[in-house]
């Protein structure tokens, strides 16, 4: 029972980082707010719960849509900096958006939403059933890992990631630089939108602090962790990342004064990540 | 869970002084006057701690998110060492010296071998070091928050103006704040190591070839922010609780600040801080009251917070859009060129 809730949500992060690896990884932009996605999603669901709309024919749709959205408006606003002031202003908007939630006095501010129904989805599945919801999880995180593995190995995607090694160069040929990253940008804040809508239903419980700046720090950590830029390295990254936080937190209950130090060492020795040190060894 | 520095200062203020409806204009203004005066002292704290990450950064080219660890070790360490000795300014100068220490032995270790990588690794590396520092923090001093009394002389009142009084020890922090600032702007600007710190912001390779012991300059440089960053702590203690992940609130703002400001510019830190203290400490007074007159009472208590609390950031977005590079930049073409050759 623990460990199926603990896969769960070791499932739905995987899908977070999976949309942040598109951005960072491929289009080489440095979001540190990513998290705010998950709590739009998950306050999506939450809040048309509570009003009322069980439906998850519903409540997803509008959970996605309203990532995009905000999606839409940060990128055409971050998308105008680069480098440093990129990472500093999307940590801002994702702090904006978790001060609007902690300001939602309707719905719980601080403390936080309780769902008490999950996604209704008719007959098609019961998300109250864990092992149901569990194979929803992962079956979307496959059809999203498929999905990007698509959009990266598209024309889109190459001209995303030749942006990230010389934008001035792509611009030159021709391409719209801005557009085109914008897009993407949007695509990754959807996509991580669905898994805010995935996580509320996991913890029937959503709260101001999903979106908190720690958390965006987490998803990096996660991405560099697995290996930025390579399909499966949020996944590896993720599930390593959970897996040593929980198994720390069993040995420890100071288990981040371990996990500190360690993600150092990972900066300092550990180029490319658990991937980039996977394929080294390959090579010999 | 976790509030806005400011909100509690606001808060503090007006639960005290809340103006009665028979007052006149003078209470009114004098209600003006005073949160005006706690924007500025919110605004130069905040000084103390943009100043020495935008140190670090223009420098080092350092993206330090654990400067806000820093300023909170500087409120324990001044909590401690108060209790310690019993006396407020002995116990604030051994807490500044300990921050500086804390400061020099972290870059000695750490943080030295990340200049020159990209910045995605600092990100990383200090996001570590946060966690890092939170939890030595809680196993050292308990995950419950620690009080810093304020001795007799600092507590009384002043009047500033005739019938204006303000507490002294806000008073303290606006002085003393504007007294490091000077110093910081004549000591980069006037002495011979500022003038090596200015040489290495705009050309770090150029002053090593020229035999500049560089490694000492930034050891220095990064001492001094942290020294900063712990006086912001020890300073800001007596008015919060002393507590864990204090200095992660604050630093989102430091960043704010430095964005508004120009990455790497001091005059531009000093200017956009004491703008976002201002701002942000007059919208969470004012703020509710104005929405109050314009919308129905439910919805302006349901907005305001909200709103207040999003003013600053949305102020930076308006700088974003209009000058994209900040305010006040250090130097336009340096960073212009170092923006094209950055590789994302």
């Amino acid at each position: 029972m623990f460990v199926l809730t603990l896969f769960t949500r070791i499932v739905i992060l995987v899908l977070a980082a999976a949309s942040l690896n598109l951005i960072m990884g491929y289009g080489g932009m440095m979001s540190f707010g990513h998290a705010a996605y998950l709590g739009i999603g998950g306050y999506a669901v939450g809040i048309l719960a509570q009003e009322g709309f069980g439906s998850g024919f519903l409540q997803f749709p509008v959970a996605l849509a309203a990532s995009a959205i905000y999606a839409l408006v940060i990128g055409a606003l971050s998308l105008r900096t680069r480098g440093v002031y990129f990472i500093m202003i999307t940590l801002a908007f994702a702090q904006m958006a978790y001060y609007v939630a902690s300001g939602l006095a309707r719905y719980g501010g601080d403390d936080g939403l309780t769902v008490y129904k999950r996604s209704d989805f008719g007959g098609l599945i019961n998300l109250s059933n864990r092992t149901q919801f569990y194979y929803l999880c992962l079956a979307c995180l496959l059809g999203v890992v498929f999905l990007i593995w698509r959009i990266v190995n598209s024309r889109f995607g190459m001209v995303v990631q030749g942006l990230r090694s010389n934008e001035q160069r792509m611009q030159a040929i021709g391409f719209p630089a801005k557009r085109y990253k914008l897009v993407c940008f949007v695509i990754s804040g959807t996509l991580c939108g669905l898994a805010g809508a995935l996580l509320a239903n996991n913890t029937d419980f959503v709260s101001p602090a999903v979106m908190y700046w720690t958390r965006s720090g987490d998803l990096m950590v996660m991405v560099i962790l697995g290996g930025m830029g390579v399909l499966f390295g949020p996944v590896v990254g993720a599930v390593a990342y959970l897996l040593l936080e929980e198994l720390l937190s069993q040995v420890t209950e100071y288990w981040a004064l371990i996990m500190g130090p360690l993600l150092l060492l990972v900066v300092l020795f550990g180029r490319g990540g658990i991937m980039g040190l996977l394929g080294r060894l390959n090579r010999g | 869970m976790v509030r806005s520095v400011s909100n509690h200062v606001a808060r503090s203020i007006l639960s005290c002084d809340t103006p009665q409806p028979e007052h006149d204009l003078r209470t009114r203004m004098l209600l003006v006057v005073e949160q005006f005066l706690n924007g500025l002292q919110f605004g130069l704290l905040l000084f103390l701690l943009a100043a020495g990450l935008t140190l670090v950064f223009g420098i080092m080219d350092l993206v330090n998110l654990a400067h806000g660890s820093l300023y909170m070790m500087g409120a324990y360490f001044a909590a401690t060492f108060v209790a310690w000795t019993g006396n407020f300014l002995l116990g604030a100068v051994l807490a500044l010296a300990a921050t500086l220490l804390l400061g020099i032995v972290l870059e000695f270790t750490t943080l030295r071998h990340l200049y020159g990588r990209d910045h995605l690794d600092h990100v990383l590396a200090t996001f570590g070091l946060i966690l890092f520092f939170n939890e030595a923090v809680r196993l050292i001093w308990g995950p419950a928050g620690l009080a810093l009394p304020l001795p007799a002389w600092l507590t009384v009142p002043v009047a500033i103006l005739p019938g204006i009084y303000y507490p002294a020890y806000r008073l303290a922090i606006i002085v003393v704040a504007l007294v490091v600032a000077l110093l910081l702007y004549l000591g980069v600007m006037r002495t011979r190591v500022g003038m090596l710190i200015r040489a290495g912001a705009s050309n770090r390779e150029m002053i090593g070839a020229l035999g500049i012991n560089i490694k000492l300059l930034y050891t220095l440089v990064f001492g001094l922010g942290a020294a900063l960053a712990g006086l912001a702590g020890l300073m800001q203690a007596p008015i919060l609780t002393v507590q864990i992940g204090m200095g992660e609130n604050i630093l989102i703002l430091a960043f704010v600040i430095i964005v508004i400001g120009g990455i790497g510019s001091i005059r531009g830190a000093f200017l956009a801080a004491i703008f976002v203290g201002i701002i942000d400490t007059m919208g969470r007074a004012f703020l509710p009251n104005l929405l109050r007159q314009m919308l129905s009472s439910a919805a302006a208590s349901t907005a305001a917070p909200a709103l207040s609390s999003m003013l600053i950031y949305l102020v930076m977005a308006i700088v974003l859009v209009v000058r994209p590079e900040g305010l006040f930049p250090a130097n336009r073409r340096f960073i212009r060129k170092r923006a094209a050759t950055c590789s994302y």
